[in-house]
């Protein structure tokens, strides 16, 4: 039958009960003895590595054998647990650059995986409330547009127009002096580019394979080079091995002897019940620390901060969430009878810049891709697809040159942290 | 229909309310929901997708379906409220919501015809075309107007929210016949006692019973006891710290309260949940769980149906059938799902006279906005209504009675295991590392009715049989995900919505889970479960958010002379927690006319600034100057009592972390200054340094930011204006970077030769109770007050950094022309080693340089420096930007590509309002480059 | 809301604490004696264990001292704290 995804499918098989539906990606139970690249982590940057792995680099990849191994179930870590927020604006060139490249194929995302991804480019807001706020707010807004990414300044009574919720009044405790807006920025639908990923991965021959844990990596005595890894359902033979762990990712390097200059924290979101459209837009504040948007159920999205300490547990304070809610009400008054339905945690992985790590590593033939912190999903794509060609060709893509391993020996740090105070 | 008599409402207080516009009356007791059904109003609103009718189908929290909206004024306006646990109120207004033009004829029923359009995940496969933005421009409206329930708040909520605290030895959460008894025996056994219950009245489904709640009177003797009523719990965290909603709705204006209970001990009493149960047409208002009907009779004296059909796979059915028939309802029919139901329930049926019918079920039901009537159908061997051999009976009413699921979510939260009980057909309690026990129906489950996996198995073919009938997510939905490979529990949830609802699918939830494993071909236990997150029901912002608006948001910090500037006039900037003056209007200035004013008094007379939010810090002991030896990068052994050092701290990463003075007041003893917003993290990283590397050496740390209040006295005519006041030194003999124990206007002081401005001047420290006396005498004696704006201008003029504006955290003292304070000859300082890393001996480095724009054009803050004004490449950018009025131009620091051996080359700045600006570079050191005047 | 047991005052709340990183992580004596890798891996490489971890916890709105702890990062209890020169829970 035609697979391909369209109202017309639907209809057809709407007179059949849908009962043509084949399973959106194959999940083979257990993976194949050996392939040429194994990308740990099925989370979105993974699935989006190994489908821009077999449709760009099979060629280089000897028989163009692809799998991901993902230990759990696939868009289950962070791709499924994140506020869902996209932009570009990033201060530094670097930056901005990869940013942009994920930003580009989000615009076409959907009709590339004919999945629709609900790319919805509302604009992202991002606030001021000091004079400090407002200096950083312009050198972004004039970096941004001398590299060719959209940004600019709106006056407190645009950001009132752009989105009439927020409280610019002078009666708050930190009144907006104006905030910048990237128009091409906004959100998607998380659950679905891991799903649409790892079908479009499918369609290429990529297997997916669920429910397997990689507990070692297996090397070469001599050349120290990666020659497979163990995993829950057996040994599986690599060439190349593509970490894509997030917050595990320690765990992995370590089992290639590595230690990573990561740690791994906490960080929750929440939703409200679903109301009528009442938000147009995604809204951002570092100073006040709000970070907002309603999906198209109709859920206000709210994304909470890290908690103080490193863990696992997937679980956070509620003082996070109550710290969290105060701003909501602080900035968007008119929330404060909405209901929090929903709340959960994440496990983030930070490095010491908040920028991600992307590239190789001591060890041949293992590559990494990780960092990512509270910001990871706007870079799917753009991740995905300069990782694979990092992974193809041994060598890092132009544009993730300047994230690679290494800067932290050499001190060429991309601290958009401390130039923008948090980097989300 | 009321029945005349029973119930525990009190009819003597009528209550009169309206809904969707008409007028109704209840009683004190009612909650809206039995009130609605008290006037045979059944359809209460319609599905999220679908649009369907929705009426009451449970008497309690786990309400999917009965969602309205509140009204009670301006601001208070309330989508998505359950109208099961509104205690009905003299003058409540409440409405229908998702429906247009109304309830009984809603457009958006039209997407029910297109149902076999829509099945789940129908979005992902459409909506793709056309155009690349299509999704956005023309579809995603359309679904967000269908999608959303009620509507949202439009004006500031005016209620108030409290907050407190609490330390129990136990906390019992649930006031049923286990909580009841679990709270007793604590509380007699002499421990303090939280017993918390969501429900208006205690008791659970002791409330089903006549008369007085058993033990409720023991319990209220007990005076180490609090009982809670509309209390939730709703999030449980670790170690026994549990977060409760308790709902006041009180005349002043106090809605609901959160407490933060930590407890020893806690048990849960939560109970068991009633599911529904999956079959064609079972989401029609008038189709209600079984005990919900059993309560609304017993608690509220309502008869929910005259007609009543019961489906039951589980014993307690029968109760709430017979308890509807002693009320006065006829029981058309048990359609009993088991093959073999109880001979004694179906004796005891026969007796009454009600006919059960073993191993039926319901094929489909009738009815519009309500149900008329059912279709009875003997099951086949797979458990699925045969439709064929089915026969009408006309009901108004259809219990389900789908067995019970223990209520482990708070359980769950708490990190708790559940263990599947092939006995029990539930999830029980298993290990949990909490002080927590688990008592009654929500440890052991209610008894076993129809296995889950048999009811899931005979459901898949169903037609629109809700598992999530707020979501509209049915049988086939899920048999759908399945069947296009979301097999993991989690995914199913995702795909299909089912338990995201509002209700968190605590009817459905179990049911979807068996559901799915039927769809697999596997065990319940097999599939596993979604976990349970917090909050357990949904919480208002307002009670989360409490009373922390405004200034109780975050404390507002001011300066001693704060009351005295906003006298004047001043106005104001925020600058991390204080509040600052900014500049001092005089009458028809502008704030460009103010600074210029402000500055020109500095440099020409004498400008006197409120310096108290630097951040003070005092190093005391034998070892102190070891101590900021190790710390600072500058060299401090030879540094003599009474003189003072510009100090700079790196992070170990040998970037630029703070900035301040350091001055030596005595042999052991050190007074330095951070920046405003540096204080408390300065302080934090020197303790740090001081306890856990240099724990040999013998200093002390103390913050008295707070204590010392700062005048800072500028220019020329600083000397003259302070001279007079000042007893104990010679004014004149203190030179530049010294301090001098002196008495200032009567005030016992520390004196400081400093400057941020670059001219002569003094920086007064006073117990800050005191400073607003100085200043007073210092303006009298002709100091012109400034602000933060003139401070930024006048030290731009002389190349100052601030911390922050001209560093970023990417900035070494080098980068910003620093590199004279660090001590040559030390060995080692924070951040010393980083500083020789390869990428910080890089030529190109961005360095602090001055920009002299070649017009007369302010440059832009954050504007990018290019080497030509047709170039992309940003070589730095714009740090500060002034107009001087001192030199009668415009001045800017940067941060530029190897700036400092760039004097004299123009290169441009980028402009927003149109093309690059010329700059040439220059000494970051506009005003006085040799620095006579700071001697002067 | 983790309750801490500062060595010195007690069980707190944890909104009395300041996380202070990894334990155990002794600053080099010499610097300078350091490659660049090394200094890294001082400055900036953790162990960032999934299991029994060692940290640093500052009661920053109490006693104002540093102290040590360990604690699991999957569950996130502790197995105790300890002063700074004090040996780790067994």
């Amino acid at each position: 039958m035609d697979r391909r995804f369209s109202v017309f499918a639907l209809a057809r098989e709407a007179l059949r009960g849908h009962a043509g539906w084949a399973p959106q990606w194959r999940s083979p139970e257990r993976p194949q003895p050996a392939y040429d690249a194994v990308i740990l982590g099925g989370g979105g940057h993974g699935l989006a590595t190994a489908y821009y792995l077999a449709k760009e680099h099979r060629a280089s990849l000897g028989p163009g054998r692809i799998a991901v191994l993902e230990k759990g179930w696939i868009g289950g870590g962070n791709t499924g647990r994140n506020t869902t927020i996209i932009r570009s604006n990033y201060l530094f060139p670097e930056s901005a650059a990869l940013y942009d490249h994920a930003v580009k194929l989000w615009e076409g995302l959907s009709a590339e995986l004919n999945y629709n991804v609900m790319f919805s480019p509302r604009g992202v807001l991002m606030l001021a409330h000091s004079h400090h706020d407002v200096q950083s707010g312009m050198r972004h807004v004039h970096a941004n547009r001398l590299a060719g990414v959209d940004n600019e300044w709106l006056t407190p009574a645009q950001c009132k127009a752009f989105c009439p919720p927020l409280d610019t009044s002078p009666a708050i405790r930190y009144p907006v002096l104006g905030g910048a807006l990237q128009r091409r920025g906004g959100v998607a639908r998380h659950d679905a580019v891991a799903w649409g990923y790892a079908r479009a991965a499918s369609a290429l021959g990529v297997d997916v394979i669920e429910n397997c844990e990689v507990i070692g990596i297996t090397r070469d005595p001599a050349s120290g080079a990666v020659t497979g890894v163990e995993t829950s359902k057996g040994a599986v033979r690599c060439g190349r091995l593509g970490v894509v762990a997030a917050g595990s990712t320690s765990l992995v390097m370590a089992m290639a002897g590595l230690r990573m200059p990561l740690e791994s924290f906490p960080l929750q979101a929440l939703v409200s019940e679903p109301v009528k459209p009442v938000f147009p837009c995604v809204v951002m504040s570092n100073t006040v620390h709000a970070y907002i948007s309603q999906s198209d159920k109709g859920e206000l999205v709210i994304g909470a901060g890290t908690d103080q300490y490193p863990s696992y547990s997937q679980a956070g304070g509620v003082q996070i969430l109550i710290h969290t809610l105060e701003a909501i009400c602080e900035m968007f008054p008119i929330f404060r009878r909405m209901r929090m339905l929903r709340s959960w945690g994440g496990i983030v992985d930070v490095t010491p810049d908040r920028s991600p790590i992307i590239g190789l590593t001591p060890v041949p033939g293992l590559f990494v891709n990780c960092g990512w912190g509270t910001g990871g999903f706007k870079a799917t794509p753009g991740s995905g697809h300069v990782f694979a060609a990092t992974i193809a060709r041994g060598e890092p893509h132009p544009i993730a040159v300047p994230f690679s391993l290494d800067r932290f020996a050499t001190g060429r740090l991309i601290d958009e942290a401390a130039a923008a105070a948090v980097a989300h | 229909m009321r029945l005349a008599t029973g119930g525990r409402i009190d009819r003597s207080r009528p209550l009169r309310f309206s809904f969707d516009g008409r007028a109704y009356t209840g009683f004190a007791g009612d909650t809206l929901a039995s009130a609605l059904l008290a006037n045979g109003v059944q359809l209460i609103g319609r599905s999220f997708k679908y649009h369907r009718p929705r009426g009451i189908l449970s008497a309690g929290a786990e309400e999917p379906n009965a969602l309205v909206e509140l009204d009670r004024g301006p601001g208070r306006r309330e989508p998505n409220t359950r109208a099961t646990m509104v205690p009905l109120t003299e003058g409540l207004v409440a409405r229908s919501q998702n429906r247009w033009p109304s309830l009984g004829f809603d457009l958006g029923a039209l997407a029910g015809l297109g149902a076999p359009l829509l099945p789940a995940g129908f979005y992902y496969k459409t909506f793709l075309g056309p155009g690349r933005d299509a999704w956005y421009r023309r579809w995603e409206p359309l679904i967000r107007r269908m999608a959303g329930l009620g509507r949202a708040p439009e004006a500031p909520d005016p209620d108030r929210y409290g907050n407190r605290h609490a330390h129990c030895e136990t906390l019992v959460i649930g006031a049923g016949r286990a909580g009841i008894a679990a709270a007793l025996a604590a509380a007699e056994a002499g421990d303090r006692v939280i017993l918390c219950d969501e429900q208006a009245e205690p008791g659970g489904r002791l409330l089903l019973l006549p008369g007085p709640v058993p033990g409720l009177e023991a319990l209220r003797a007990q005076p180490r006891l609090r009982i809670l009523t509309r209390t939730t719990a709703f999030h449980y965290g670790l170690q026994n710290y549990v977060s409760l909603a308790e709902v006041l709705d009180r005349p002043d204006g106090l809605r609901e309260r959160l407490w933060r209970v930590r407890a020893r001990r806690v048990v849960l009493a939560t109970g068991a949940l009633e599911r529904l149960l999956p079959f064609s047409g079972n989401d029609r208002p008038g189709v209600m769980l079984a005990d919900a009907a059993r309560a609304y009779v017993a608690r509220w004296a309502v008869l929910p149906g005259r007609r009543a059909v019961l489906l039951a796979a589980h014993d307690s059915g029968y109760d709430a059938a017979f308890a509807l028939q002693d009320a006065g309802a006829g029981v058309v029919a048990i359609l009993d799902l088991r093959a073999a139901p109880p001979a004694a329930l179906r004796e005891a049926a026969a007796a009454r006279g009600i006919a059960v019918r073993p191993a039926h079920g319901i094929a489909a039901t009738r009815g519009g906005a309500r149900v008329t009537g059912v279709l009875a159908a003997p099951l086949r061997p797979d458990g699925s209504p045969d439709a064929a051999r089915a026969e009408a009976l006309a009901c108004d009413l259809v219990l389900m009675a789908g067995g019970w699921t223990p209520n482990l979510a708070l359980f769950s939260q708490a990190r708790g295991r559940l263990r599947w009980d092939a006995a029990a057909d539930a999830f029980l309690p298993g290990e949990t590392a909490e002080a927590l026990e688990c008592a009654g129906a929500c440890a052991t489950g209610r008894g076993p009715g129809l296995p889950l996996a048999a009811i899931a198995a005979g459901s898949l073919g169903a037609r629109k049989a809700f598992v999530d009938p707020q979501n509209d997510v049915t049988t086939r939905d899920i048999a759908l995900a399945v069947r296009e490979g979301f097999r993991s529990i989690e995914h199913v949830k995702r795909y299909t919505t089912t338990g995201m609802a509002t209700d968190q699918g605590k009817i459905g939830g179990m049911l979807g889970l068996a559901i799915t494993a039927a769809a697999r071909g596997q065990a319940i236990p097999e599939v596993g479960f979604t976990t349970f997150r917090p909050p357990y029901t949904p919480v208002s912002f307002g009670t989360l958010a409490g009373r922390h608006r405004a200034a109780l948001f975050d404390p507002v910090r001011t300066a001693p002379t704060h009351a005295w500037a906003e006298a004047q006039g001043a106005v104001f900037e925020p600058v991390g927690q204080w509040q600052r003056a900014r500049y001092f209007p005089r009458a028809g200035e502008d704030m460009a006319a103010a600074v210029a004013r402000e500055c020109l008094a500095v440099r020409n007379a004498a400008g006197l600034l409120d310096a108290s939010t630097l951040g003070k810090v005092e190093v005391v002991g034998p070892d102190a100057a070891e101590f900021l030896e190790r710390c600072y990068v500058n060299a401090f052994h030879g540094m003599r009592p009474g003189r003072c050092r510009y100090g700079l701290l790196l992070r170990e990463d040998g970037f630029l972390y703070d900035d301040g003075v350091i001055a030596r007041l005595a042999e052991d003893r050190f007074h330095l200054t951070t920046t405003t917003g540096g204080a408390a993290r300065v302080l934090h990283l020197l303790e740090d340094y001081l306890q856990t590397e240099f724990p040999e050496l013998r200093v002390w740390l103390t913050s008295n930011t707070e204590h010392w209040g700062v005048a800072a006295l500028q220019g020329p005519a600083a000397r003259a204006m302070l001279a007079p006041l000042v007893r104990g030194i010679d004014l004149a003999a203190l030179p530049h970077m010294a301090v001098a124990e002196a008495e200032v206007a009567g005030i016992p002081a520390w004196l400081f030769r400093v400057s941020f401005t670059g001219e002569a001047g003094y920086e007064v420290n006073v117990p800050a109770d005191r400073l607003a006396a100085l200043w007073e005498r210092l303006i009298a004696a002709g100091a012109t007050p400034y602000g933060t704006e003139a401070m930024h201008v006048l030290r731009a003029e002389k190349g100052f950094i601030i911390i922050g504006q001209e560093t970023d955290g990417t900035v070494t003292p080098e980068d910003a022309g620093l590199g004279w304070a660090i001590g040559k000859a030390k060995r080692d300082f924070i951040g010393k080693r980083s500083l020789a890393r390869p990428e910080m001996l890089r030529p190109d480095r961005r360095q602090v340089v001055g920009l002299a724009p070649r017009d007369a054009r302010v440059p832009e803050e954050g504007a990018q420096l290019l080497a030509g004004a047709d170039r992309r490449e940003a070589q730095g950018h714009v740090t500060s930007a002034y107009h001087s009025a001192a030199l009668g131009r415009p001045i800017a620091l940067g941060l530029l590509s190897a700036g400092r051996a760039r004097l004299g080359e123009t290169v441009f700045a980028t402009r927003l309002d149109g093309v690059p600006q010329p700059l040439e570079v220059v000494s970051p050191v506009f005003w006085d480059p040799e620095g006579k005047r700071l001697h002067g | 809301m983790l309750l801490i047991r500062c060595p010195w005052c007690g069980d707190r709340p944890e909104v009395e604490f300041r996380h202070a990183g990894e334990a155990h992580i002794a600053r080099p004596a010499d610097p300078a004696m350091l490659t660049d890798a090394e200094w890294a891996g001082f400055l900036y490489e953790r162990a960032n264990p999934r299991g029994d971890y060692r940290e640093r916890w500052r009661h920053i709105h109490g006693c104002g001292r540093f102290f040590n702890a360990q604690r699991h990062t999957l569950t996130d209890r502790f197995a105790g704290t300890y002063r700074p020169g004090e040996e780790p829970p067994a």
